[in-house]
């Protein structure tokens, strides 16, 4: 195996991306300033402050209200939050269907899961295309078996994994409709694409910090007026009694920035990386021609900086490995508790069979990705396909 | 990486020794996310967590690879296999054979590696294998089933040392497992309980326990729940004639029928053992005087070996006990092992056996 003497090649932008340097001096000068936002001293008031301006900013960011933009600890606990609250807000006895995809992101999948496990849910899984896609007469079919049973519906803004972006306007208006409430998990499209909340109609949107140059550990739940989830947190009434816990100022203010970072250059970089994803498509589809691209076409149904292949006959993990000795960090897709790579649930959903949905791995491209990066992986990925070959066929 | 003090050392040594070394944890459970603590699963979380942190101390690479399905059909299932059919398994050595110097260590090599290396106390060097150095802890009798192929691509750097100086090793490397106990058990039981693990899997399957001569002298619900030579819970009702305590002596699975006896009746005198694998010698043209050991940290014998086609039938000097078909006969030549067989056969004492004439035949030098 030929090791990489240079620098690391980071290509898993999806997974998390570098914090940009105004967020962690933002955070760097906001930690060394105490005070709780929610007591009433001086103290308090300031760091209540610095959390209203940083809520104004990012509503601004998101086209969404100040009073809209509920803090989380990231995209996982608004998703929960977002479904679980809306499913428990809902009349009792009546609505208990929970309509979403297959390919939702496991912080939705696995709560619509939980509630039918624990508290009696009826999940109803809307069918994407080979490509990922949902469509919206799909939903429509599908409330209207019992629009009254519908207690929530979710569909994610755009996928992690292949990049798919979804209808997302017309899934909400289809939802709306019924009167039925319709959530959005936009964690990853939220970086590379606009993401306009009264634009879109949904009732409910997630955000997370780390996955657009801010900091881990911090989020947000956009929630519109009349959209009122029972909190998955009790205790100090924060957040408009939706989510109590004292809230992180620091994460909060670089989140803010971050995000406004991030918007005001989102235009040309979602034209920059789209460049560059296309120049590792070609790239990786010259020096292994039976390598597969999943999902849509590059274009606007797709992220600009994710790029998914299947690699016939290898295993994701091998060829993972292989890679990350080679210096070149990507992902194969659902993580694990156990550290064990599992083939890609949204490849399955899409139709994919078990081994093409094992042997397949994602590298998405961020703010901080070059030319370089791309070349990196040009230069050995036949090499590292060719072993895992190997492995495979042993 | 077991997440164990020995494998983490094992590493560590060969980090100094110039190697470039990539740490795996082997995900073996069937049900990988179990979180066990107490008793020492196999494989669990706590346990890939401390190989981790392991790894990261020592500063290598750390991969967990996913070999439960292959595991559970080369282990687990031979393991109630063997026992169906009246035999006694040693699982870790058939781990050995068909995972970590199979599975795993195939993998490695297409993947580009040279060599697989573990914590086990054994020496080896040249394809030829060796107790290692604590005779305490030797584990040589369970890697004796490795091909001179499969030892030419393995390494093991704990061999030279006592499990003492080990731990001690490891606590001054920084390594948290170095108070981590040993676990003892059948990895993929965790309470240990193995009669219980067996009559889940193969139900229940009454049959006679009966003395030498036939006489029926009680029922068990399971012949998969006793191993010659065993003593304990027989639940024959009435005491032997002699008043000595009863041993069983023979499974016989079709009927499920046991036989015990006084422990005269475990005296074996010649041994037969199929699929053999010679390693510290060529395959042997003429009868070899060596050692031969019957079972994991059992003593050796002084016997006879001689290949008969696939068949080494191996003959005691002395009448040896506690010897079941499914186990390894391991041959040694002082403390290199020459071969290991998987006992298919015993025979009693009758007469007098004949010292062997043989010379060890191509052993290297």
């Amino acid at each position: 195996m030929s090791s990489f003497s240079t620098d690391p090649v980071y290509l898993d932008h999806a997974a998390t991306t570098p914090m940009r340097p105004e967020a962690i001096a933002a955070m760097t000068e906001e930690l060394g300033r105490p005070g709780n936002p929610s007591s009433l001293h001086a103290a308090g008031r300031r760091a209540r402050r610095v959390v209203e301006e940083s809520r104004e900013q990012l509503a601004e960011v998101f086209g969404a209200r100040p009073s809209e933009v509920v803090f989380t600890s990231g995209g996982t606990e608004a998703d929960n939050l977002a479904v679980k609250g809306l499913y428990w807000a809902r009349r009792g006895g009546a609505g208990r269907r929970v309509l979403t995809t297959s390919v939702e992101h496991h912080a939705v999948l696995d709560s619509v899961r939980w509630l039918e496990e624990a508290q009696g849910a009826e999940p109803g899984w809307l069918a994407v295309g080979a490509d990922g896609l949902v469509r919206p007469d799909a939903l429509r079919a599908a409330i209207a078996q019992a629009p009254q049973q519908v207690a929530v519906a979710s569909v994610m803004w755009a996928n992690n994994e292949v990049g798919t972006v979804q209808p997302v306007s017309e899934l909400a208006a289809v939802a709306h409709s019924y009167g039925v409430p319709f959530h959005t998990d936009a964690v990853q499209a939220a970086a590379q694409l606009p993401v306009d909340f009264a634009a879109s109609g949904a009732d409910a949107l997630s955000v997370s910090g780390h996955k657009l140059g801010g900091p881990v550990g911090v989020g947000a739940l956009i929630l519109a007026r009349g959209a009122a989830p029972v909190p998955v947190l009790h205790g100090g009434g924060q957040e408009r009694d939706i989510r109590s816990g004292t809230l992180d100022t620091p994460a909060i203010r670089a989140f803010a920035v971050a995000a406004a970072a991030c918007a005001g250059q989102r235009a040309d970089e979602a034209e920059r990386m789209a460049a560059l994803r296309d120049e590792l498509v070609r790239q990786v589809l010259a020096a292994v021609p039976g390598a597969v691209l999943n999902g849509p076409p590059p274009g606007p149904g797709r992220l600009p900086g994710n790029a998914h292949f299947s690699f016939p006959g290898c295993e994701g993990d091998a060829l993972l490995m292989l890679l990350d000795a080679n210096g070149i960090a990507c992902s194969t897709g659902s993580a694990c508790t156990a550290g064990v790579a599992e083939p890609s649930h949204v490849l399955l959903a899409m139709g994919a069979d078990d081994s093409r949905a094992r042997g397949s791995l994602r590298f998405s491209l961020g703010h901080t990705s070059t030319k370089r990066d791309v070349d990196a992986l040009g230069l050995v990925i036949a090499e590292v396909v060719e072993r895992a070959r190997r492995a495979a066929a042993r | 990486m077991s997440g164990g003090v020995d494998s983490a050392t094992a590493a560590a040594r060969a980090v100094d020794a110039g190697h470039e070394v990539t740490g795996v944890h082997l995900a073996l459970s069937a049900n990988p996310s179990s979180y066990r603590t107490g008793a020492r699963g196999c494989c669990t979380l706590e346990d890939a967590r401390d190989a981790r942190r392991a790894a990261d101390v020592i500063g290598i690479p750390f991969y967990v690879w996913d070999m439960a399905e292959r595991f559970h059909r080369d282990v687990v299932e031979d393991f109630v296999a063997e026992y169906a059919a009246g035999r006694t398994p040693n699982p870790c050595l058939r781990c050995n054979e068909k995972i970590k110097f199979a599975a795993v260590l195939g993998r490695a090599l297409a993947l580009g590696f040279d060599a697989v290396c573990t914590g086990h106390y054994a020496r080896a060097g040249d394809g030829i294998l060796r107790r290692a150095a604590d005779p305490g802890k030797d584990q040589s009798y369970v890697l004796a089933v490795l091909t001179t192929e499969q030892l030419s691509h393995a390494m093991f750097p704990l061999g030279d040392t006592p499990k003492a100086e080990v731990r001690a090793e490891a606590a001054r490397r920084g390594l948290a497992v170095a108070d981590k106990p040993d676990s003892h058990d059948v990895c993929f039981i965790a309470d240990g309980d193995t009669r219980g693990f067996l009559a889940g899997r193969l139900g229940q399957a009454p049959g006679r326990i009966v003395d030498a001569s036939g006489a029926v002298l009680g029922e068990h619900q399971g012949a998969y729940a006793f191993t010659v030579g065993q003593r304990r819970g027989l639940r024959v009702g009435t005491p032997a004639g002699d008043g000595k305590p009863r041993y069983v002596l023979d499974i016989e699975p079709v009927t499920g029928t046991v036989t015990v006896g006084p422990a005269e009746g475990l005296d074996v005198a010649e041994i037969t053992a199929t699929r053999p694998v010679w390693t510290g010698c060529a395959t042997p043209g003429q009868p070899v005087d060596c050692l031969v050991q019957l079972r994991a940290h059992g003593e050796v014998h002084a016997c006879t070996a001689e290949v008969d086609g696939e068949t080494v039938r191996i003959r005691l000097r002395r009448p040896a006990r506690g010897v079941a078909r499914g186990q390894a006969a391991v041959l040694y030549d002082g403390d290199t092992v020459l071969g290991s067989a998987t006992i298919s056969g015993t025979s009693a004492a009758h007469e007098p056996i004949r010292p062997g004439a043989g010379t060890v035949a191509g052993y290297p030098g």
